[in-house]
């Protein structure tokens, strides 16, 4: 029974992404009803050619880049926080999202002919592995580092100061190199920090997807690890978990999807943190093979949400994603806070 | 009885800064049989965590080795179906409903996906049977008491379905009863399921009265040894039937200082009385009993006792102030330099105790 419950609830929510998805590739400075994006996406008869290429060339690769954003930040959210024990663990909170951010200013800011984000984005494929391998690789630096240095003190809110101080030492690093670039490489690099769903098309839509796919299966597989380490390293050691192999696999799989989004989108908040709570919430179970398809699920749905509210109908400018984020997910952190039931679980 | 672990050499401790810090050395060989409930005593900071978590494999031995049926260096996939932990971690910080949390226990049995199969189920429920936990089963397990979470523990490790046991100071946190009934059940498990049992523990009383075999570790007396080749390490070693222990007097030796008293008539431990007044106690039965205590903890020491029609009053205690309990009739009678008090609770005897001043 309960298990039917929660299998109707996955439909509900994959019934809902698709609702979100064609609300999403409507909405817009120019409206297009949903009818005619059937139209455009399934025949390739007489429609009218602005809107299809609207849909085909700018919002479709948005929509999806939203859905992969999504589903790879809760994700990776969702495994922090039963690694870390700690229910505010998420990958901006650690700094994770702040090496990727390293990672891509040194990229960015390092003058010469890839100055600029535009720059990289005309150099087409190698660029793209370029910035998405440097996110990565500073994803992946301080995450191991946080790690380190949480198994060294084994208490949940000095690993939260330890992530918080990365992110500051991070940050200021990248400020550093701001102060000795010129105005408009850090004008394009502050842009980039703003958010952004648009904008990755043609192959680096293609390379998102495959390093979120990569991710998102090494996620899933992960699913049983994850469930073993909620009683504790010791318990999950005790029950055959090779507990090393486990980190290794939570930190280069979220290393991966937190490096690459962030590489492409900029450095998107809350959603991490937020979707895995609302997951739990709404099917009040552990498992994490329900809890990684929900928090896919909602964090695609939340993120495509955010997305339409971002270009608010019949306005023309479309506000950064990370604004919207924050907007609807610290409110979702607070009341988690203050129905307290939740959180306090974590101690 | 069939041989499920057995050690050899064993030296425990762990690294620390490139040194190597010894907990226990020059242990004996140990051995852990189906069936058998052994209980590890010993002093706080004597070792006992060490020596379990090194023999459960979740820390590496500094020599010797452990071996597991045989053998030794096994996987910790087959590690986990040998030998299953109820530990002092408390499992927070998650959403678990009790059901789920048991079957975790499947974890080294289940597919690479966690999921359970027909056979999984079935552990999982003569697991929750065993424990006796099945009112339990919905519930979160923040919710629980610490008896109750310690039955579930239990359960999860049943659910791992392994020859060995081994629990951690699983008496921690209990109240009385539920520390027996915890114990009683550990010892049905052994009997019934022919689990071999390790648990460490303080309830040295009841660690006596269930225990097939006692592991006593003293405690080391300058401290941990550090030293850069294995040897013999820290407090000696003993093993063997609770009652040859006591016989042997190792109790005393381990456990006693000069405030604290091991009474091996009875096996318990005791605050030694603090002061020298002696008195003479007559009675019988249950009020008698806890006369004795009453008195003891007034700082009386009793010289002669006379139970019914025995006497056990000796020359010494002839011209002493007596206490005569008058069981039928509730009510204490106190003798002394030749006047007679009746007191009809043992309260109202102590204070009149107090007031008397005839005590050598």
């Amino acid at each position: 029974m309960r298990v039917r419950i929660k299998r109707f609830r996955l439909g509900g929510l994959l019934l809902l992404l698709v609702l979100a998805f064609l609300f999403d590739l409507s909405s817009g400075p120019i409206r297009i009803p949903v009818s005619n994006i059937f139209h455009i996406l399934f025949s390739r008869g007489a429609t009218d050619q602005t809107w299809a290429f609207i849909v085909r060339s700018i919002r479709l690769p948005k929509a999806i880049t939203a859905v992969l954003a999504g589903c790879g930040l809760s994700v990776s959210g969702l495994q922090m926080q039963t690694m870390f024990r700690n229910p505010l663990a998420e990958p901006g909170v650690l700094g994770i999202t702040a090496g990727a951010s390293f990672g891509v200013a040194a990229v960015m800011l390092s003058g010469g002919s890839m100055a600029t984000l535009y720059a990289i984005r005309e150099l087409g494929l190698p660029g793209s592995w370029l910035i998405v391998g440097a996110a990565c690789v500073g994803a992946g630096l301080v995450m191991l580092l946080v790690l380190a240095l949480s198994s060294r003190l084994r208490d949940n809110v000095l690993m939260l100061v330890i992530g918080l101080m990365m992110n500051s030492i991070t940050v200021a690093l990248t400020s550093i190199w701001q102060f000795f670039s010129n105005p408009e490489e850090v004008k394009e690099y502050l842009l980039w920090t703003f958010g952004s769903l648009g904008g990755v098309t043609g192959s680096q839509l293609y390379i998102l997807s495959m390093v979120v796919l990569v991710g998102l299966v090494a996620v899933f597989l992960s699913s049983k690890m994850l469930d073993a380490l909620l009683l504790g390293e010791n318990y999950a050691r005790s029950m055959g978990l090779t507990v090393k192999r486990a980190r290794i696999i939570i930190v280069c799989s979220t290393s991966l999807l937190a490096g690459s989004i962030t590489a492409f989108c900029g450095p998107i908040g809350f959603i991490g943190i937020a979707v895995p709570h609302l997951a739990r919430l709404l099917f009040n179970t552990s498992s994490h093979r329900v809890l990684m398809p929900a928090s896919c699920l909602l964090g695609a749905i939340l993120l495509l949400a955010c997305d339409c509210i971002a270009q608010w109908p019949g306005t023309q400018t479309a506000l950064p994603i990370n604004i919207i984020t924050s907007l609807v997910g610290a409110p979702v952190v607070i009341y988690l806070l203050v129905r307290k039931k939740n959180l306090n679980l974590y101690r | 009885m069939a041989e499920l672990l057995h050690t050899r050499d064993l030296v425990t401790g762990y690294h620390q800064g490139g040194r190597r810090i010894i907990v226990s050395g020059g242990l004996p060989g140990l051995t852990i049989r189906a069936g058998q409930l052994i209980c590890l005593l010993g002093p706080n900071g004597s070792g006992k965590s060490t020596l379990l978590r090194t023999l459960a494999g979740l820390q590496p031995a500094l020599g010797g080795r452990v071996e597991i049926e045989g053998k030794s260096g096994l996987s910790s996939t087959d590690l986990a179906k040998k030998i299953s932990l109820v530990l002092t971690d408390r499992v927070t910080g998650n959403n678990l409903d009790v059901y789920s949390l048991v079957a975790l226990g499947r974890y080294p049995w289940s597919t690479w996906l966690g999921g359970l199969q027909e056979k999984d189920r079935e552990a999982i429920h003569r697991a929750i049977a065993s424990a006796g936990i099945s009112e339990l089963l919905g519930r979160k397990i923040f919710t629980l008491s610490d008896g109750e979470s310690q039955k579930v523990m239990l359960a999860r490790a049943l659910a791992q379905d392994t020859p060995i046991l081994m629990l951690d100071e699983p008496t921690a946190h209990l109240d009385l009863p539920s520390r027996i009934r915890l114990m009683r059940l550990l010892h049905r498990l052994a009997r019934e399921l022919d689990k071999g049992i390790l648990l460490s523990t303080h309830e040295l009383d009841l660690a006596l009265q269930v225990a097939d075999e006692v592991w006593l570790l003293e405690a080391a007396s300058g401290g941990l040894m550090v030293e850069s080749t294995p040897g013999p390490g820290a407090g000696p070693f003993h093993k063997g039937t609770p009652e040859d222990l006591i016989l042997e007097g190792i109790f005393e030796a381990v456990f006693a200082r000069e405030d604290v008293v091991f009474d091996r008539a009875s096996g318990v431990f005791r605050i030694p009385p603090e002061g020298q007044k002696q008195i003479r106690l007559e009675g019988t039965g249950v009020e008698a009993f806890w006369t004795r205590r009453a008195l003891q903890r007034a700082g009386f020491v009793i010289v002669g006792e006379k139970v019914g029609a025995a006497d056990f009053i000796g020359e010494e205690a002839a011209g002493l102030a007596r206490v005569i309990v008058e069981e039928e009739r509730k009510a204490w009678v106190l003798e002394a330099g030749g006047e007679s008090k009746r007191f009809d609770s043992i309260a109202a005897l102590l204070d009149g105790l107090n007031g008397h001043t005839h005590f050598p």
